[in-house]
């Protein structure tokens, strides 16, 4: 279908674009930007006057749920979830049942998510078979099988030995390797960062060492294999550094940090909130403004950390209850606040949130040029709205930010130039 | 983000202890924590166990107060003298009483914590007395029963033990009268227990002069000093001028942690004998949660010797349950067991 978008401003980073244009889809792509092409009759046209036409975002790590935990969530519920918070492509985590460590269920959940149409799922497959840390998958099959990435979050149970060889292995097959930096032996049973308020509560504490330890070794083996490696969620201020000075010494790693990490703290847990536990832990304030000077400085890029859960996974004394925030439908709207604080300005905003985890990926995604694939959100950047449960999307209700006012919203969603959101 | 202008996690939060643990007319209607309680409630409930006191020596143990109120123990994690003393203070303000030991029962078939709630609620149950190995779970449980209904906490992970907290703290206020000068010394693993929290809220909020822990670092919680004490890593220092010690029980486990290397090396270091205790003032008093480990914390020369009031920190215990449940239940007015 031919789609017009008018009047909106454009902001592509890939193109250094950022100012009033139309654009012009046809055939899933983007045919012209600014000028009509010859004979194009728009079937559809958008009036963006006023909003922020981007991008579509990409995530670098979801929990879909499906196959095997679907009383959290299914693919359809979550990629539906995805596109109303203007994301266009989505990873999911290989934590499902059975594990994603075989072509078949590479294709089970690309035909779902084919059949849901809303995002499109990009799988992460297992490091090793069952996530168990021992055997290797098959990384060329899953690659082949249509996997972007390997990944062995949200677990990091390996042993360094094991690591560095799944490292070595993904890297003869290019293939990105996307690990959750977490030493668990000092997590141990941990469920909140360990400092006044873990004391206070006398919940277990998870020091910002079971991160920094797993930091220091991955950048060590990724140096070593050579292996393009990516971090899963960083929390603490630590880490940035240790980043910083991979990336000054051409180390290829990257990291992301989950967005409600640049709002929330520790002392968000307040007297036992579960909506606030979350992997990792949240941390002090001095994390978080490390890790918002990090994303402003392009050492990190964003993701969501979604993790819907059932009701019931959050309906218990805390250390029991299960961590994580549904969160692919904030994320926009959290880093709009700190575009409001003056801490970042919108292309900032969506090379962080499209075009840096699409480089991370190696995907031609995250870009609105001529001849790419018409992945697009469109955002009021004015809109003021109330977070409730009644426009939520997300099968999983675990957000701390139910209430809240929200400013920006999503207006539209293209997905291969189909609207497959409207609001 | 400018906490201000959002107002992120502030006005949409569960509401804090205080307010969980208060009715609108600023009464206890949960005892879940010493942590934020008023001065002026923590006073009263040793006032009433005051009055109550006198119950255990009468030749007929009873009072009627709560004659006709059902009172559910619930004892997710095991334990026989917490469990026995709530029950005899039930008891002898004329509950009923069942005993519900549910580590062996409804959850490990299953059943969530809400489903046994709601069965017992259904069952005309009154007050949950509840102890869990889950931080929090007393306040879990309070924020999701009937209006009617009470929680009290005997004990959630490592967070508060609350009822242990006020016993000593009456037992410590019938030995030195007035906590306005003392310094408390309290010895062991601070990091696990939750006995030492409610101690150190307690102790801080009756306006003692000094609450200091002594401990090794593997025993104590980082940021320690946000607790309110002061932390010292040795007895001599520690218990210099003290007026009262608390020791805590040390439990096996620690050692299979690397968290200590042994009982013997821990006794070397921390534990409290008549040589060490003179540190402290003559007049100190000597206190332990129980059950003791004669030789690991103290020398039985200590723990059975003229400064010791282990044995009335017991016999304290039943009337100061008896004092939380009477006041929680709303069935203590005007200063008397009415």
């Amino acid at each position: 279908m031919n789609i017009c978008i008018k009047n909106g401003r454009l902001i592509d980073p890939a193109n250094q674009r950022d100012g009033v244009h139309n654009i012009y889809i046809a055939s899933g792509k983007i045919q012209s930007i600014g000028r009509s092409p010859n004979g194009f009759v728009a079937k559809q046209t958008i009036d963006a006057t006023g909003k922020l036409v981007m991008p579509g975002f990409v995530d670098l790590g979801a929990s879909l749920r499906e196959p095997g935990y679907e009383q959290k969530a299914s693919i359809k519920s979550e990629t539906r979830a995805a596109v109303a918070g203007g994301y266009t492509a989505v990873c999911c985590l290989p934590n499902t049942k059975p594990v994603l460590d075989t072509p078949a269920v590479v294709q089970l959940i690309l035909d779902k998510a084919e059949l849901a149409g809303f995002a499109k799922v990009l799988p992460l497959g297992a490091l090793t078979v069952g996530l168990k840390g021992d055997t290797l998958s098959e990384m060329y099959a899953l690659k082949k099988a249509g996997c972007v990435a390997v990944s062995q979050a949200p677990n990091n149970n390996l042993t360094s030995q094991t690591l560095r060889r799944a490292l070595q292995y993904a890297s003869s097959h290019d293939l990105l390797v996307v690990l959750k930096p977490e030493d668990v032996s000092i997590k141990d049973n941990g469920c909140v960062h360990d400092g006044a308020m873990s004391s206070k509560l006398g919940l277990a504490g998870i020091p910002a060492s079971a991160e920094t330890v797993a930091v220091a070794q991955i950048i060590q083996l990724a140096e070593e294999t050579q292996a393009r490696v990516h971090l899963s969620g960083i929390s603490s201020a630590k880490s940035v550094t240790m980043l910083a000075r991979a990336k000054f010494a051409n180390i290829a790693i990257s990291a992301d940090v989950h967005a409600h990490q640049l709002h929330l703290t520790e002392l968000d847990v307040g007297t036992f909130d579960a909506n606030y536990h979350t992997s990792p832990p949240l941390r002090t304030f001095e994390d978080r403004d490390a890790l918002r000077a990090a994303v402003a400085q392009s050492i990190i890029s964003v993701s969501s950390g979604h993790q819907p859960h059932e009701e019931a996974a959050k309906q218990a004394p805390f250390p029991s209850t299960e961590a994580g925030i549904s969160s692919l439908e904030t994320v926009l709207p959290l880093m709009l606040r700190l575009v409001d604080e003056g801490l970042l300005d919108i292309n900032q905003v969506v090379d962080r949130l499209s075009l840096a985890p699409a480089t991370t990926l190696g995907l031609d995604m995250g870009s609105l040029g001529k001849g790419s694939l018409a992945n697009v959100c469109i955002v009021d950047p004015d809109a003021v709205w109330q977070l409730t449960s009644k426009t939520w999307r997300s099968r999983g209700q675990n957000t701390p930010f139910f209430g809240q006012q929200m400013k920006g919203q999503v207006t539209h969603t293209l997905v291969d130039g189909r609207i497959v959101f409207k609001n | 983000m400018s906490s201000s202008k959002h107002p992120a996690s502030t006005s949409f939060k569960a509401p804090d202890s205080s307010s969980l643990q208060l009715n609108d007319q600023g009464k206890l209607r949960h005892f879940l924590t010493t942590d934020g309680l008023s001065k002026q409630v923590l006073t009263e409930i040793m006032d009433v166990a005051e009055s109550f006191s006198g119950v255990s020596e009468q030749a007929v143990k009873k009072v009627p107060l709560l004659r006709g109120k059902t009172i559910a123990n619930l004892f997710f994690e095991n334990s026989t003298r917490t469990r026995t003393t709530f029950d005899l203070a039930a008891k002898r303000l004329s509950a009923d009483v069942i005993n519900l030991n549910i580590a062996t029962s409804a959850t490990t078939k299953g059943e969530s914590i809400l489903d046994t709630i709601r069965n017992l609620e259904a069952m005309q149950v009154d007050m949950f007395i509840v102890r869990h190995a889950d931080s929090g779970a007393a306040h879990f449980i309070a924020r999701h029963v009937a209006p009617h209904i009470s929680v009290i906490n005997a004990g959630d992970g490592r967070h508060a033990h609350p009822t242990q907290a006020m016993l000593d703290m009456f037992t410590i206020r019938r030995v030195k009268k007035d906590f306005k000068r003392l310094k408390v010394a309290i010895i062991g693993d601070i990091l696990h227990s939750r006995v030492a929290r409610s101690q150190i809220h307690a102790l801080n909020t009756l306006g003692v002069q000094e609450v200091r822990v002594i401990a090794p670092k593997t025993l104590l919680p980082s940021d320690t000093n946000s607790l309110g004490v002061h932390v010292y890593g040795d007895l001599k220092t520690g218990l210099d001028d003290v007026d009262v010690v608390i020791m805590l029980r040390l439990q096996r486990e620690r050692m299979g942690a690397a968290l200590l290397p042994s009982e013997h090396e821990y006794f070397e270091c921390f534990g409290l004998t008549e040589e060490r205790l003179s540190y402290a003032k003559p007049e100190v008093c000597v206190m332990h949660p129980g059950p003791i480990n004669r030789g690991v914390e103290m020398d039985a020369a200590v723990a059975d010797g003229p400064n010791s009031v282990i044995l009335q920190q017991v016999t304290n215990g039943i009337a100061t349950r008896m004092a939380v449940m009477a006041l929680t239940l709303g069935h203590y007015a005007a200063g008397k067991p009415s």
